[in-house]
């Protein structure tokens, strides 16, 4: 199993969470963005350090973070993209937990027992996170005109990355689906099919964000290597 | 610290342990405290994270051992994640003392009735509150606002 791919997306998407912190609509939402981000930062640590061990070079999750360059980090090209308005945001998070909800309840049988671990964890929290998706996604969709069109707008930016969540796990396409498609139906939402899918973060191969994303990122650590607080 | 160990054993250490975020919740009511080995004075402690990015789990740690160790013990504190806690860890206790302390204690579905006038129906403002395990709630009420401990299983 990819363990340093599942790292990855949850390392990049709780550091592109947590750019709205002190920014996001109300105070509520701040806070629950917050939240996700920790539970997505967590599951990226115990991966990392997992990941690790089993590379047996001796790297620390603070080595693999902060230490790999854009072509080394392997994560979906989805969880690097920006936040965008709130629609697109909530849109990226529906579409995410959609999938990661699917892939935690399959990685929970792993017979990797440390995967299988942090996975059954991880799976009670992107329930929740699903669900916080799910209702802003209500919200948003049936609000005003305004807040459905940004929200679509959000799903129009971010088609092109869903076939590549799948291209590993193609058994979770469906899964997927049934959690979307009730969502979008009563949100009066589509998302609509891209006919140019885009690929290549497991390898390596990301879009321009993810570099500036890492640049934040990683200053402090690579600045003053060691550096405690 | 070298010392010899005193007469409490490290159990009842270990109940005067709190949870830095909850601090009338001992770690054993929350349900993280998942085991203790005492070989002479060398204890091996287990806890389990609520949640993932539980950021209390590095100063529960800390607590954990200056207790251990003040009283003589050679403590070592173990993260396990398997099986994952849920809301069902909670003591009966624990329940109470949420209660006790303004916090609804778990409920399926986020239906509650108010910790202040006991009536309801109360409304989720937020499904995120001030720590990973609560959730804000208002009372439709008497229109309290109040917190929640979420509950996970
Ligand atoms: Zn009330």
């Amino acid at each position: 199993m990819n363990v340093l791919g599942f790292a990855d997306d949850n390392l990049i998407l709780a550091q592109r969470l947590s750019e709205w912190v002190a920014a996001a609509p109300d105070l509520e939402l701040d806070i629950a963005v917050a939240n996700i981000a920790l539970d997505h930062l967590g599951v990226a640590r115990a991966l990392l350090t997992h990941f690790g061990d089993l590379e047996g070079k001796g790297r620390t999750e603070d080595d693999l973070a902060m230490f790999r360059s854009e072509r080394e980090l392997t994560n979906l090209l989805i969880c690097e993209q920006p936040n965008g308005d709130f629609g697109q945001t909530i849109a990226r998070q529906l579409l995410f937990d959609s999938y990661q909800v699917g892939l935690w309840e399959k990685l929970a049988g792993s017979p990797d027992e440390v995967l299988a671990a942090v996975a059954s964890k991880a799976l009670l929290e992107a329930r929740y996170h699903w669900q916080h998706s799910a209702t802003w996604t209500e919200r948003l969709g049936r609000g005003t005109e305004e807040s459905n069109r940004r929200m679509q707008s959000g799903l129009v930016a971010l088609a092109r990355y869903v076939d590549e969540m799948f291209d590993e796990h193609q058994d979770l396409r469906r899964g997927f689906d049934e959690r979307l498609t009730p969502v979008l139906d009563e949100s009066r939402l589509v998302l609509p099919k891209d006919p140019f899918p885009r690929r290549g973060g497991r390898r390596g191969m990301h879009t321009e964000h993810l570099g500036h994303l890492l640049a934040k990122m990683q200053s402090l650590a690579r600045a003053y290597p060691g550096v405690q607080w | 610290m070298v010392t010899t160990a005193t007469t409490l054993s490290p159990h009842q250490l270990l109940d005067q342990v709190m949870d830095p975020e909850l601090p009338f919740l001992s770690i054993a009511d929350l349900g993280i405290l998942r085991g203790v080995e005492t070989v002479g004075t060398r204890v091996r402690v287990t806890i389990t994270p609520t949640y993932s990015g539980c950021p209390a789990m590095d100063a529960i740690r800390k607590d954990i051992e200056s207790m251990l160790d003040s009283h003589g013990y050679q403590p070592e504190v173990v993260l396990s994640r398997a099986p994952a806690w849920t809301t069902d860890d909670l003591s009966p206790r624990a329940r109470d003392l949420l209660q006790q302390h303004g916090f609804a204690p778990p409920q399926p579905d986020h239906s509650v009735g108010c910790p202040r006038c006991a009536d309801g129906p109360a409304r989720v403002v937020s499904r995120f509150g001030s720590t990973a395990c609560k959730a804000l709630m208002v009372c439709g009420s008497c229109g309290e606002p109040f917190d929640l401990f979420k509950e996970l299983r």
